[in-house]
């Protein structure tokens, strides 16, 4: 187990410096750097003009419907990690489970294809 | 893998099939009229899925290496269910016509949804119910929004989505426990495990959650928030297949978890059913009372039923079971006739779910009327029709088990609910007439609405078969 | 020593990420702190000797379902300062819940005792990754489990279809087919324009 996490532990060095090295920037700004805020300067920058409303707006819910079809897909294709990892050992059986599997993932492509859920107008 | 088995899931494979094939079917082909077309495809997998299923006997079958299980208690489930959705779709066809929502995935999505309570009737272990009932959830929380023009179908989708989800976590989180403390997730091993020695704080904390989960599913109070609102918003043929098949599957699949899996420790879990059973009689009697709306009536009253169902389930005899099974066929035809008549409501064009427009509907359509009056009289349990019968098997149960408290609550609650069964009876023939509904009903309302009046009236000839059958299924449950 | 230290290290930011998420006045910020949570779940997930399921946290809960929510968060033309003014109103309720779960935690976490069969994975035992061992058993022993997540996602698919697509009347379309199918000879003609003259 240890030598296990060993491995990991670069990555754990990786992380606390680059955690001491956001610190110390943001601590020098705010430490260094001269500050005089007004309120004109801290508002919102519009051309010319004071904000007309919420910087938060409606999108169109198209956006939403190419974002779950990514995690579907990244879903399907989290499970084809460890089918390709243990590939050798899982046999002529594995490999058709796969298919069966991309198979019904494949039907649902075609179908998004065909109800033109993937076009942009 | 060497016990994959197919053979014995075979009603689900027909259905997975079937669902896929009928969606390429949909989406290659355009227009209202190939949906009508995926629709009856959909009926005809249905039927031959149900066919199928009843076409299996033997003894218990193990499929998947032991996830799945096929058995008596799942193909009595599964017949009713295939044929129940099978009828629902069919009622759909000309109100989804004229709300303009015809579209080719309300059929595939009804098929996936009933593959998935086929999946949940048949699961011998924890993951394998988890999946099916994910499955069977998602298709529903999409098909409670389907009029997605429609605001009160979309809040109804949200709620069912949201509260849904909340209790499929609790289920989840319930089964976490259930493993760490088992040490299994097959069904076989928890009991197993289960027979020597009591079962630790632990477990029983897991199995309070799993119960709390699937309570949610079948909508028992004090679980049954979502019901009113999502039977109201969503529309009205999915509202018809909300309060049948659904109802079945997780109630046959709490009667399998709590006898097959935690049949050992019965004496932990019998007081939380018993709490639940009495709490939805009560509050399905009692909130039904002030409603108007009779969808919402529907919703309440299949909070009620529930609760009887439960009834038998506290017995934890396999005649327990056995009652419950019968509660739900009984159930699961009383309701489809009753929707089949609400499906038919409409005035001048609009569909109308207000109890008060039944006025006087005796005069204009004494038929139906009668019809009608015959399955509320057969809801609210009077006898000799087979609503009382349901209650009498579980009331027998019941009283095997000497759950003498409980039954009081359930007289009480009969006596609660006969008042708001009878009001519309009474309302039908004695109220003055309101203005007429539309023309004649459709032949497959008019057919299924007489066909489950006459069944009610002849259960009592020799109870059609269903007690033996069931009773065959429980046995499985025999100690 | 490391370890330990690590262990608490990733235990506290989760938990209090996760206080974050609910008390954060920004709902952009709840969702970035979300990720953070995320991430430190991730780390104790690799603690544990689940490495594969640490790096699926990263890449579909960070990396896809958060930006979802974020979206979402986005999308919805919500007054979030409102909804959380009625806070205070469904404080003690949840309180009382949250009581709840915490005793059947307490309770659950008191009454622990090893279960033989519920141990951790014999995890590098065998010196194979985490992500073989997995696939070892995923496709063969819970075939069944697997393919009916495959349905799952296809009907997520349907229903995300079918209650978000909108067709457009009267909108131009990319059309890839008949761009390709354009050839110089129909697309461009060659005018001979006198000088002073028009076409």
């Amino acid at each position: 187990m240890d030598a296990f996490l060993l491995e990991y532990l670069p990555i754990l060095i990786f992380m606390g410096i680059a955690i001491a090295l956001g610190l110390v920037f943001i601590l020098a700004a705010a430490i260094a750097a001269p500050s005089n805020p007004d309120a004109e300067k801290v508002s919102a920058y519009e051309c010319g003009f004071n904000a007309f409303d919420d910087a938060r707006m409606k999108f169109d819910v198209r956006f939403y419907l190419v974002a779950i079809l990514f995690i579907i897909f990244d879903l399907e294709a989290a499970f084809l990690f460890p089918w390709a990892a243990s590939f050798g050992q899982i046999g002529m059986f594995g490999f058709w489970s796969m298919m069966v599997f991309l198979g019904v993932l494949t039907i649902g492509f075609i179908y998004e294809w065909r109800k033109g859920a993937l076009d942009w107008e | 893998m060497e016990t994959l088995n197919l053979l014995a899931a075979g009603p689900e494979l027909i259905l997975a099939a079937g669902a896929i094939i009928l969606l390429m079917f949909g989406v290659f082909t355009k227009g209202e009229s190939a949906a009508v077309t995926t629709l009856w495809l959909a009926v005809g997998v249905l039927v031959l899925a149900g066919i199928f299923a009843y076409a299996q006997t033997g003894d218990t079958e193990y499929a998947f290496g032991g996830v799945f299980v096929s058995d008596g208690v799942s193909r009595f489930a599964n017949v009713f269910m295939f044929f129940g959705s099978a009828v629902v779709l069919i009622l759909s066809r000309d109100y989804m016509i004229r709300a303009k929502s015809m579209l080719f995935e309300f059929p595939v999505l009804v098929l996936f949804a009933v593959l998935g309570m086929a999946m949940m009737v048949s699961s011998a272990d924890l993951i394998s119910l988890y999946v099916g009932l994910e499955l069977q959830s998602l298709s529903l929380y999409v098909l409670a929004a389907f009029r997605r023009d429609s605001t009160r179908s979309t809040e109804a989708g949200l709620k069912y989505f949201v509260l849904g989800a909340l209790s499929s976590g609790l289920l989840l989180y319930g089964s976490s426990f259930v493993y760490g403390y088992a040490g299994s997730t097959e069904f076989v091993a928890i009991a197993e495990r289960l027979k020597d020695g009591d079962a630790g704080v632990g477990f029983l904390i897991g199995l309070a959650l799993v119960i709390a989960g699937l309570a949610f599913k079948i909508s028992a109070a004090p679980f049954h928030m979502w019901t009113p609102d999502v039977y109201e918003g969503a529309p009205t043929p999915i509202t018809a297949f909300f309060a049948t098949a659904p109802k079945v599957a997780a109630s046959v699949l709490l009667v399998r978890v709590l006898y097959g899996a935690f049949g050992e420790v019965a004496d932990h879990w019998w007081q939380i059913i018993w709490f639940l059973s009495a709490a939805s009689m009560l509050v399905g009697g009692v909130a039904a009372i002030g409603q108007t709306d009779i969808k919402r009536l529907m919703a309440y009253s299949s909070i009620g039923h529930m609760g009887f169902a439960m009834l038998g389930l506290a017995a934890g005899t396999a005649k327990g079971a056995e009652s419950v099974l019968i509660y739900l066929a009984i159930y699961l035809v009383m309701n489809i006739g009753v929707f089949a008549f609400i499906l038919s409501m409409r005035r001048d064009g609009v569909h109308v779910t207000k109890i008060d427009d039944l006025a006087g509907l005796w005069k204009a359509d004494g038929l139906s009327t009668f019809c009608l009056g015959v399955l509320m009289f057969s809801l609210a349990g009077i006898p000799p029709l087979a609503g009382f019968w349901a209650k009498f098997y579980v009331f027998q149960a019941a009283v095997d088990a000497g759950l003498i408290w409980l039954l009081i609550v359930a007289v009480a609650g009969t006596v609660i609910s006969c008042f708001y069964y009878l009001r519309i009876v009474k309302i039908m023939v004695f109220d003055d007439p309101a203005d007429a509904f539309d023309g004649p009903m459709l032949i497959e309302n008019r057919l299924t609405l007489f066909g489950s009046a006459v069944l009610v009236f002849i259960f009592v000839v020799g109870g059609l078969g269903v007690p033996e059958m069931a009773a065959e299924a429980a046995s499985v449950f025999a100690k | 020593m490391i370890q330990v230290l690590a262990f608490y290290l990733f235990a506290v930011t989760a938990v209090i990420a996760g206080v974050m998420v609910v008390f954060s006045r920004n709902p952009v910020h709840s969702v970035l702190w979300l990720i953070f949570a995320f991430f430190s779940s991730a780390g104790l997930f690799v603690m544990m000797g689940a490495e594969f399921l640490a790096m699926l946290l990263m890449i579909v809960y960070v990396g896809a379902v958060a930006v979802l929510f974020l979206f979402v968060v986005m999308m919805l033309d919500v007054d979030f300062a409102e909804l959380r003014g009625r806070v205070a109103e469904y404080l003690p309720i949840g309180l009382a819940i949250g009581l709840v779960m915490l005793m059947q935690l307490s309770f659950g976490f008191l009454a622990w005792q090893e279960v033989d069969a519920a141990r951790p994975a014999e995890t590098m035992a065998r010196g194979v990754g985490n992500a073989h061992q997995l696939g070892e058993v995923i496709y063969t022993k819970y075939v069944y489990a697997f393919q009916a997540s495959g349905l799952i996602l296809l009907v997520a698919m349907i229903g995300a279809i079918v209650l978000t697509l909108r067709h457009r009347e009267g909108v131009k379309k990319q059309s890839v087919m008949s761009q390709l199918y354009r050839d110089p000879k129909e697309a461009v003609v060659m005018r001979d324009v006198k000088p002073g003259g028009s076409l």
